[in-house]
C-alpha cells in the first residue's frame, strides 16, 4: 500500500473528530526548521461540509482492539485497515507544511497492543518533528486514555495540545456503546494532563526557561445524538469537565451515520442546529457568565432548536430587563440577546465619551431585532417595562467569572 | 483646495500630511490623490486658496493610530489618504477620537483596517507554494536554469523556466549558493529547493504579509509573486528582496505533492454534513483559482449526496421483518402474522416458525437464541435439551414457567444438513437484527418489568453486537427497548461445558442471574435515570 492509499484511509478514519483548531499556542520561528504559530490559528482551506482544514488530521493507524459501537474503527467494523510508519507521518507533515497547506499535525490512533504502546508511537512522531526537524508548527496529539503518567508528560512537552475524548455525555451511554472505555479512565487521563500543565505553568512563572507543557491546553470531544442523553445532561457534563480539568474547549459533534454502522445507532445524523445550540450554550457558560442550570430546566431539558439560548433565557427572566446600555455593568450587558461580548466591550469604551443611541448600536452591528425589547438607549425605551420595585437584577453579579480568550461571538 | 498626488505608500502620505499640518491645511482644503487611480480632474489646475488653519508644528499621533493608518494605507480605496488626514487632524483636538467607533470617520477607518486584516489573514492561509528544483529535474516540472538574461550582464543568473503553451516562461530568481561547508540535515537539505507561489490579494498587502512567511519559512528559499509586486526570501543572507509584479504564468503550474494533498482533501470531510454555504462564506470563490484542491469540489459536492443516500439505503436494505409485523401488537395477532414472515432467508429451510409462549401479562420475558431441532419440529420454544436445563433451574428457584413469557431472538431454526443430522448454526448479526422487530413487538405487547437475554445472540439483539456477555452478565442495564435488561448465559452452554465442574459453575451463573431477574421483575419497574 502506498502513502497515498494510506492517507486516504487514515484521513477518512479521522474525519469524525471535530477538534481542528490550531489556536492558543505561540511559537516563534526557530531558525533551524520550518514553522511557527502566531496563536491565532489559520484555516488553510474549507471542505464541502464547511469545516476548516487547519491541520493534517490523520490516524497513525485505524487498527483498533476496542469495540466502541459509535466508532467506525471498532474491531468489529468491516473496513479497510492501514498503518503509517512514524517516518511517513513526519515526512507528510513537513511536505504539506512547506507548501503552506497546513498549520501542523493532528495525530490520533486506534488502540493497538496497549494504551502505552499506542501513546509511544504517537510520541515518536512528535518527538522526531520537534527534535530532529526542529518543526515549529502546531502539534495536537490524542492522549490515549489509560496511558501512563510518564508518557503523558512526554507527550505534553512536544505537543501544543493534548486531548482525551470523553466520547459520550454520560457514564451510562459509555457502558452501552463503548464497553472498553470507562469515564473514570478517560477522566484520570484528563486529570494527569491538567496536573502536569499546572505544574509546568507554575514552574514557568518562577523560571521562564522551563519548557512549556501543552501550550494550547487540552480539549475533548463529545458525540451528541447517538444516545438519548439530553442537552441538560450534556451541559452538566461540560461544566464538570471545564471545572475539573481546565479544558480549553469541548467539541460537540452531532452523531452522523457512517458506512456499516451498528444497527443500534440512529440512521439519520443529529440535526446540525442542535450542535450549534450546544456551542452557543458553551460560549454563554464560558464567556457570558451563564451556568448550565440556567440554560435548560428539569421540565425542558432540551435547548430550543428555533431560538438561541440567550433569548430563551431572557424571555423567562423579564425581571432582569430592560437594561440601560449607557449605564449597566458589563455582566448585565452580556445577558442582553443580540449583543456579543466584543460589542459589550466596545459599548463600555464608547459610552465614556458618547451617549449611545439606537443608531449607534446599528453601526456596531448589534442584532437589534433580538436586542430592542430588552434594552434602553437614549432614544429608546421598550414597550413593556418591569415594575419599578422589581427584583434587583444586579444580585446576579457574583455569578460572573472574569472573561478570557475573547474570540468569536454570539 | 490644494491637490497632492501620492504614490501608494504610507511614508509618502506621512511626509505629505506632516507638511500639510505644518502649513495649516484644514482637511477640507486638501485633496490627497492616489497616483495609481486614473483621475478625470485636470491635475495641473491649481487653485490659489492657501491654508486657513493654524500651523501645527508638533502634531500629536498615537501608536494605535499609526498602526491602523499603516494598515488602511494599503487598502485600494482611493479616498483613504483624505480620510487618514481628516482623522489625524481631528485627533489633535480630540485624543480619544479613535475610541468612538460610532464616529463616521473612525467607523470608516475601522472598516478599511478590518478589510485589510482579513485580506492579510486570507493571504497567510491561501498562499500555496510550489517547489521547483535545480536543473536535472527529470519530471518535466518547472526548473531553475542557470542562464544569462538579455538585460543582465551577470552570466550566472538563475531563472525559473516554466513550460507554457507559448513556450518557456522565464522568471528571474535570486541566486542559490548552498554553503559548501554545511552538513546537510533533514530540515536543511543541500539542494537548492525553491518554493514559488502566485497570489492575488485584494489590496496592496505584500509588504505587510511578507514577515509572516519569513517567520514561518525562514529556512526555505521562497518567492511570492503578485500582480503588484513580488518578494523573495534568501535564507542564507536573511533578506527580503522586493521586485515588480508578475503575471500568474510566471509561477510553476503544479507541484507533485498536489495529488497527495487533493487525496487528503477528498477524504477528510464528512459527506453526511454537506454545508457549501458555510464553505463559500469562509472561502469565497475569488480565492479558488489559487487552491489546487478546489478542482475536486464540483465532483465532491455531487458525490456526497449519493454517498450518504447509499449509506442509508444500504442500512435500510438490510433484511428486516419490519414489513411483516402487524401494527396491532397483541399476542394473538403477532402469532397469526408470524408464519408469513420472509424478513430474512431463514424461513426457507425451517419446518415452521416458533412463536413465543407464556403469560400475556408476564413481568419477566426470557429471550433465547433461536429454535433448535426439537423446537423446530414441535413449534414450541425451549422444549429440547436446553429447555430441560431451563426447567431445572426454574424448578430450583421455584418459578412457575407459566408465569413468564419465553421466546427467541430469531424465530426460525438455522442449521446445516450433515447426513441425516441437522446441525445447529449460530444466527448472523444481520439475521438477529432482521428478526428484532418481532421481539420488540412482543416486548411492547407484554410490557414486562425485566427482559432476561439467554446467551450471546439474544444479548446482541437487545444490547448490541459488541456486548461482552461473560463480563457484563447479571447487570441490570437500561436500553431503548426495555428499561431493565439482564443478560446471562444460554442454558445450552451448561450442556456443552467441557467438564462437570465448569458445567456446575455455568449452571450457578444461570441460576443466579435468573434469580436476580425474577426478583427484580417482582418490584415495580424503576423509571430510567
Ligand atoms: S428468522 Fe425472523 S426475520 Fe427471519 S424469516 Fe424468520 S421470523 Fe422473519
Amino acid at each position: 500500500m502506498n502513502v497515498q492509499q494510506k492517507l486516504e484511509i487514515l484521513a477518512d478514519a479521522a474525519k469524525y473528530d471535530a477538534s481542528c483548531a490550531s489556536s492558543g499556542a505561540k511559537r516563534s520561528g526557530n531558525g533551524k526548521g520550518v514553522g511557527h504559530s502566531d496563536g491565532m490559528g489559520i484555516c488553510h482551506s474549507y471542505t464541502p461540509d464547511g469545516r476548516c482544514v487547519s491541520l493534517l488530521k490523520i490516524l497513525l493507524t485505524n487498527f483498533c482492539t476496542y469495540d466502541c459501537v459509535f466508532c467506525v474503527n471498532r474491531i468489529s467494523s468491516n473496513i479497510q485497515r492501514a498503518r503509517f510508519t512514524p517516518d511517513e507521518v513526519v515526512k507528510l507533515t513537513l511536505d504539506f507544511y512547506k507548501r503552506n497547506y497546513i498549520e501542523g499535525l493532528f495525530l490520533s490512533s486506534g488502540i493497538i497492543q496497549s494504551p502505552d504502546y499506542t501513546m509511544e508511537q504517537l510520541i515518536q512522531v512528535a518527538k522526531s518533528l520537534r527534535t530532529v526537524h526542529h518543526f515549529g508548527g502546531y502539534i495536537h496529539l490524542k492522549a490515549i486514555p489509560g496511558a501512563s503518567e510518564r508518557l503523558i508528560e512526554q507527550a505534553g512537552l512536544f505537543a501544543d495540545r493534548l486531548s482525551a475524548n470523553i466520547e459520550l455525555p454520560t457514564q451510562q451511554d459509555l457502558v452501552q456503546l463503548a464497553p472498553e472505555k470507562k469515564t473514570a479512565v478517560i477522566e484520570s487521563t484528563m486529570n494527569k494532563i491538567a496536573l502536569h500543565k499546572d505544574e509546568a505553568d507554575e514552574d514557568r512563572r518562577k523560571l521562564p526557561s522551563t519548557p512549556k507543557f501543552t501550550a494550547a491546553g487540552q480539549s475533548t470531544q463529545m458525540v451528541v445524538g447517538a444516545t438519548p442523553a439530553t442537552d441538560r445532561e450534556i451541559l452538566k457534563t461540560a461544566t464538570h469537565l471545564y471545572g475539573q480539568y481546565k479544558l480549553r474547549r469541548i467539541y460537540y459533534t452531532g452523531f452522523s451515520p457512517y458506512p456499516d454502522a451498528d444497527a443500534r445507532l440512529p440512521l439519520k445524523p443529529a440535526p446540525l442546529i442542535r450542535e450549534h445550540r450546544l456551542y452557543q450554550s458553551d460560549w454563554l457558560m464560558r464567556f457570558y457568565g451563564f451556568t448550565a442550570a440556567e440554560l435548560t430546566s428539569e421540565e425542558e431539558p432540551s435547548l430550543s432548536l428555533t431560538e438561541d439560548p440567550k433569548t430563551t433565557w431572557a424571555k423567562s427572566h423579564p425581571e432582569f430587563f430592560p437594561v440601560d446600555v449607557n449605564a449597566a455593568p458589563r455582566e448585565v450587558l452580556l445577558r442582553v440577546p443580540g449583543i456579543g461580548y466584543r460589542n459589550v466591550e466596545r459599548i463600555l469604551s464608547i459610552r465614556k465619551y458618547h451617549r449611545l443611541l439606537i443608531d449607534d448600536l446599528k453601526k456596531l452591528h448589534v442584532r437589534l431585532k433580538n436586542a430592542l425589547p430588552y434594552l434602553i438607549a437614549i432614544d429608546h425605551i421598550p414597550h413593556q417595562q418591569p415594575a419599578a420595585d422589581e427584583a434587583q437584577p444586579f444580585t446576579q453579579l457574583d455569578l460572573f467569572a472574569p472573561l478570557s480568550a475573547l474570540t468569536g461571538s454570539l | 483646495m490644494k491637490r497632492i498626488l501620492l504614490e501608494p505608500d504610507f511614508n509618502a502620505w506621512r511626509e505629505a500630511a506632516r507638511e500639510a499640518l505644518h502649513l495649516g491645511y484644514l482637511p477640507e482644503e486638501l485633496e490627497l490623490q492616489d497616483s495609481t487611480v486614473p483621475s478625470t480632474l485636470d491635475l495641473t489646475l491649481e487653485l490659489a486658496d492657501g491654508p486657513t488653519g493654524p500651523p501645527i508644528t508638533a502634531p500629536h499621533t498615537s501608536k494605535s493610530f499609526l498602526e491602523s493608518a499603516e494598515c488602511a494605507a494599503v487598502h485600494r480605496d482611493p479616498l483613504r489618504w483624505n480620510l487618514l488626514y481628516r482623522i489625524l487632524y481631528r485627533l489633535q483636538a480630540n485624543r480619544n477620537l479613535l475610541k468612538i467607533s460610532v464616529d463616521p470617520d473612525v467607523a470608516e477607518l475601522e472598516r478599511l483596517e478590518s478589510q485589510v486584516r482579513r485580506d492579510l489573514h486570507k493571504m497567510h492561509a491561501f498562499v500555496r507554494f510550489r517547489m521547483v528544483l535545480e536543473p536535472d529535474d527529470l519530471n518535466g516540472r518547472p526548473i531553475v536554469v542557470d542562464e544569462s538574461l538579455p538585460t543582465d550582464p551577470n552570466p550566472h543568473h538563475l531563472v525559473l523556466a516554466v513550460p507554457t503553451p507559448f513556450g518557456l516562461n522565464h522568471t528571474a530568481l535570486p541566486h542559490c549558493e548552498p554553503d559548501p561547508h554545511a552538513t546537510p540535515t533533514p530540515s536543511q537539505p543541500d539542494t537548492c529547493e525553491h518554493f514559488i507561489a502566485w497570489y492575488q490579494p485584494d489590496h496592496r498587502i505584500l509588504p505587510l504579509a511578507a514577515p509572516f512567511f519569513v517567520e514561518r519559512f525562514g529556512i526555505m528559499r521562497w518567492t511570492i509573486l503578485t500582480p503588484d509586486a513580488s518578494v523573495s526570501w534568501d535564507p542564507t543572507g536573511k533578506q527580503l528582496a522586493f521586485a515588480p509584479g508578475l503575471p500568474r504564468e510566471s509561477a510553476p503550474a503544479e507541484d507533485e505533492l498536489e495529488d497527495l494533498w487533493r487525496s487528503y482533501y477528498a477524504s477528510i470531510y464528512n459527506p453526511a454534513r454537506i454545508n457549501p454555504e458555510m464553505m463559500r462564506s469562509e472561502m469565497p470563490v475569488r480565492y479558488w483559482k489559487n487552491l489546487p484542491e478546489i478542482s475536486l469540489l464540483p465532483d465532491l459536492l455531487i458525490k456526497s449526496q449519493s454517498r450518504v443516500s447509499d449509506m442509508v439505503t444500504r442500512q435500510q436494505q438490510q433484511p428486516s421483518a419490519q414489513p411483516f409485523v402487524p401494527e396491532d401488537h397483541s399476542l394473538p395477532t403477532l402469532r397469526a402474522a408470524l408464519p408469513a414472515c420472509k424478513g430474512c432467508e431463514l424461513y426457507q429451510h425451517a419446518t415452521q416458525v416458533v412463536p413465543g409462549v407464556g403469560a400475556a401479562r408476564a413481568k419477566l420475558i426470557l429471550v433465547g437464541e433461536q429454535p433448535g431441532d426439537q423446537e423446530d419440529l414441535q413449534g414450541q420454544p425451549f422444549v429440547g435439551p436446553a429447555g430441560n436445563i431451563l426447567d431445572r433451574v426454574m424448578a430450583e428457584l421455584d418459578i412457575d414457567r407459566s408465569k413468564v413469557y419465553v421466546t427467541n431472538a430469531v424465530k426460525h431454526f438455522k442449521f446445516i444438513q450433515r447426513g441425516k443430522f441437522r446441525l445447529h448454526q449460530n444466527p448472523r448479526m444481520s439475521e438477529i437484527s432482521a428478526c428484532r422487530p418481532w421481539l420488540l413487538a412482543e416486548i411492547d405487547s407484554i410490557q414486562p418489568n425485566v427482559v432476561l437475554c439467554l446467551g450471546a445472540s439474544a444479548s446482541k439483539s437487545l444490547l448490541g453486537g459488541t456486548f461482552a456477555l461473560m463480563r457484563d452478565h447479571g447487570k441490570i442495564l437500561n436500553t431503548p427497548y426495555a428499561n431493565q435488561v439482564i443478560a446471562t448465559i444460554h442454558p445450552s452452554a451448561v450442556l456443552r461445558a467441557r467438564d462437570k465442574e465448569s458445567g456446575e459453575q455455568l449452571f450457578q451463573i444461570l441460576r443466579d442471574d435468573l434469580a436476580l431477574a425474577w426478583h427484580t421483575a417482582q418490584k415495580p419497574a424503576l423509571t430510567p435515570v
